[in-house]
């Protein structure tokens, strides 16, 4: 079959190979192909030489340059650890009131506390704090366990309800339904009498017979009048902020089967600086005195 | 007796699959050996209809149906419409999970969610569509240019029926949660120890066919798609060596742990690209392009240099996966430098593909099938240029893990790889069923043209939301804190992620009008059009 021709369009030798009607030109490699092939593989050999690059036995060639990229990073680590060494360290020692009324260390802790929230708290929180169904939002003045810095600094720090931390704040509303403490009829009345005291739509003799089992039952925790208690993590009731919803049958399901929200302990995981630097920018977002 | 070992051996299998399902470990081994059952033993039943004994009088044998002097071409038009099936089927899923990520309210818990429908997507495009198209194409091209019969009798089949099975374990595994995690090795260890008899099985009916050839030479596509099923049978085994918990449970154990696992992992994975998608699909292209434009290869001392040049440094590349991971550095290096040096091998492709069509040109005017090819190579050679750019580290530590790759992965996948199939099934569906000509060509022009417009909004959509993520992920204020929240970076390509869906749309609108236009051809039927790149106006200068 071997029968080399000359191709009729392009006056090139074939190579004399025929499949099914298929045949090759002996056209030379283009040169701009070639010299551009031998031009990385000159690139590849400058970048082994230069980088790290060829295994041996234990250990592998460093390169010439010394440049590895663990290398840079460390660099780069340093550089913006060092950077900011004596501002946090002044953080550190200083009282939260001080870095508040600091202009420098307050829009420094405040830039740093909006970073943090965003890899570590806006999971639950929102990327703008504005808090989920039972995830408080941060931006309001309604606060669970207090809005001024030292408790914001507390709750970050410790955490809520969790294991991990002894000094975790805790509050753990009754299971008033699911461990019989009071009968279907009672909450049912108590729902009523919560909904009364927030101004919400409400069955008025139900309400009143709610009274005395709210006064026995509820009152030592969220007060007479339903204006809760941040020493305990009470709510309040009478304000327009629910967690886990204001109709009639989610609040009844929150007394018959309360659920409990849970925070991390962050004062280990983030360090002593970047706690106070998240309580500054949480305070300066909804915080109070 | 025809067809009587084969429907005793399915039977086994069935009653085997039966017994597993009887005696499984873990619930979801029961519900995997039952869809095995059902499926071998309907298989038995329909095996056990077409058994034939031979008549009584023993000599007058129906010679007709066992004709084997001619190419043996029924496996082909199955493989071809199995191509298209699960062509549709993959773009399809591709189109649910893009909208998916769009759209989170269309997960729906627990079968079809993004995770699980994931894998069943690339799956499917990859192995189930172009696995098809590479199996029945290689079979059409290995027999015509080498003068020979396939090799090995029913094997074909077997190939062709045990990748089908293949397919269908490894999508219901996906459904049901099974998986192994490892990127498009996800089937767990009894569906791989499966695909590796099927695959040798292919390897000895293709490499059986080549050693029967009369031709004193091997073409070039035929060394494509030999180099394409030895390293991926290599690749396959390695990857997936695995210790199972039990022979009657899903799970198993990798041979590597850790980083080892992590490379072992991306060297398969990337000649998975190499090997699969590149030189399976030059393999198509050497043989399809020529036969369609009707002109001499371009270079044969270029084919020579850039094939050997492309299968000795592809199979290094893979380490420009795990950049800035716990990998050592050199290791790094290398995969940066090879796949730099990658570039010019790959293009050797698209300039013998392009420079092929040199003295008929004009047929990018008249044939919108050959319009459709120079596409693909146009793609191909984007996407391995674009490839080498992204495998730089520093481009690369901007690109990584955002939809920049997503882009890179699609421009190479819809445009290389599905058309030139489409390229392909267009050339060969006329001639595999007797056709004088498709059903209509300009049926053929408007999938290019959707289909084209589809990749161009799939994979700007994709450069504009990777580089936004990258972006992003990186911003630093002056005070040196960061400055988006991730779910920031995902709010923020909301509207590239609706962009990428009616991109894929519009490819999947085109891949229909190719069902309906394969189906009209089969039927025999020919559209009344007017042909495609009329003669140019100066022929009626009467008007």
């Amino acid at each position: 079959m071997s029968k080399k021709e000359i191709d009729e369009f392009s006056g090139v030798e074939t190579s004399g190979h025929e499949w099914d009607g298929i045949k090759e030109l002996d056209n030379p490699l283009p040169r701009w192909w070639l010299w551009t092939f031998y031009a990385t593989i000159i690139f590849a050999i400058g970048y082994v030489i230069y980088y790290p690059a060829i295994p041996l036995i234990n250990s592998a060639t460093q390169g010439i340059s010394g440049i590895t990229a663990r290398s840079l990073v460390e660099q780069d680590l340093k550089a913006a650890q060092d950077a900011k060494a004596g501002i946090l360290a002044t953080i550190e020692s200083s009282s939260l009131e001080e870095i508040r009324s600091n202009n420098e260390l307050f829009r420094f802790s405040v830039a740093g506390g909006k970073s943090l929230f965003k890899v570590n708290c806006s999971q639950c929180h929102g990327s703008g704090a504005q808090g989920a169904p039972g995830y408080p939002n941060l931006n309001d003045d309604d606060w669970l366990w207090g809005g001024d810095l030292e408790a914001i600094y507390l709750s970050i720090k410790h955490g809520i309800r969790n294991d991990e931390d002894d000094d975790a704040r805790i509050s753990e509303m009754p299971r008033y339904g699911d461990d019989e403490l009071l009968d279907t009829d009672t909450i049912r009345a108590i729902t009523n009498t919560v909904l009364e005291m927030a101004g919400l739509e409400s069955d008025a003799k139900l309400a009143k017979a709610g009274i005395e089992p709210y006064v026995e039952n509820c009152a030592a925790c969220h007060g007479d009048n339903g204006k809760g208690d941040i020493e305990l993590g009470a709510p309040n009731l009478t304000d327009a902020i629910w967690f886990y919803g204001n109709t009639n049958s989610e609040i009844f399901t929150q007394i018959s089967s309360p659920r409990h929200g849970v925070m991390p302990a962050w004062g280990e995981r983030l360090g002593e600086a970047s706690v106070k630097k998240l309580a500054v920018y949480i305070h300066s977002l909804g915080g109070g005195l | 007796m025809k067809n009587g070992i084969e429907a005793a051996l399915v039977g086994l299998a069935a009653f085997g699959a039966l017994m597993g399902a009887a005696f499984a470990r873990d619930s979801l081994f029961q519900a995997h050996a039952w869809i095995l059952f059902f499926i071998l033993a309907g298989s038995t039943i329909i095996l056990l209809r077409r058994v034939k004994f031979a008549p009584a009088g023993g000599l007058q044998q129906d010679t007709k149906a066992e004709d084997t002097s001619g190419y043996m071409d029924d496996v082909i038009r199955y493989g071809i419409i199995a191509t298209i099936f699960w062509g549709v089927t993959g773009f399809l899923v591709g189109v649910v999970i893009a909208a998916q990520l769009a759209w989170p309210v269309f997960n729906i818990e627990p079968w079809l969610n993004f995770g699980r429908l994931r894998p069943l997507h690339t799956s499917a495009v990859i192995f189930a569509f172009g696995g098809n198209a590479l199996i029945a194409t290689s079979f059409y091209v290995v027999q015509r240019t080498s003068r020979a019969r396939l090799f090995g009798g029913n094997l074909a089949w077997f190939v062709f029926w045990g990748y089908q099975l293949f397919i269908v374990m490894a999508a219901t595994g996906y459904l049901l949660g099974i998986t192994q995690s490892k990127e498009y090795a996800e089937p767990e260890w009894y569906v791989d120890i499966w695909l590796t008899i099927v695959w040798v099985a292919y390897l000895v009916v293709f490499a059986g066919t080549l050693v029967r050839r009369k031709e004193p030479h091997i073409y070039v596509a035929n060394w494509f798609y030999l180099a394409f099923i030895i390293t991926v049978a290599m690749l396959h085994i390695v990857n997936n060596a695995a210790v199972p918990v039990s022979f009657l449970g899903v799970k198993s154990y990798s041979l590597f742990a850790g980083v080892q696992d992590a490379l072992t992992q991306w060297w398969y994975g990337h000649n998975a690209v190499g090997f699969f998608l590149t030189a399976g699909f030059l393999g198509m292209m050497y043989y399809f392009v020529p036969k369609q434009v009707n002109r001499p290869v371009y270079s044969y001392r270029l084919s020579i240099i850039h094939f050997w040049a492309l299968i000795f440094l592809y199979i290094w590349a893979g380490p420009h996966h795990l950049y800035y991971t716990a990998l050592p550095e050199w290791t790094q290096t290398l995969g940066m430098v090879f796949s730099i040096m990658l570039w010019m091998p790959s293009w050797g492709g698209m300039i013998n593909g392009l420079m092929t069509l040199s003295g008929a040109w004009d047929k990018l005017r008249t044939d919108p099938i050959v319009r459709m090819m120079v596409i693909a190579i146009a793609f191909y050679g984007m996407s391995t240029f674009e490839g080498p750019v992204m495998s730089i580290k520093s481009v690369n530590a901007l690109s990584h893990y955002t939809d920049w790759t997503i882009g890179h992965v699609h421009s190479g996948a819809l445009g290389w790889n599905g058309m030139i199939t489409f390229g392909a099934i267009y050339f060969l569906v006329p001639r595999l069923w007797g056709r004088t000509q498709l059903y209509s060509l300009r049926l053929v022009n408007w999938h290019v043209w959707l289909a084209t417009l589809g990749i161009v909004v799939y994979a700007s959509t994709m450069w504009v939301a990777g580089i936004t993520q990258g972006l992003m992920w990186r911003e630093y204020d002056d005070q040196g804190f960061l400055v988006n929240s991730f779910v920031e970076t995902v709010s923020a390509i909301h509207p590239q992620y609706v962009m990428r869906t009616i991109g894929g749309l519009l490819y999947l609108s085109g891949a229909f009008l190719m069902v309906y236009n394969v189906y009209k051809t089969i039927k025999g039927d020919i559209r009344k059009e007017a042909p495609m790149g009329a003669p140019a106006a100066a022929i009626s200068p009467g008007e």
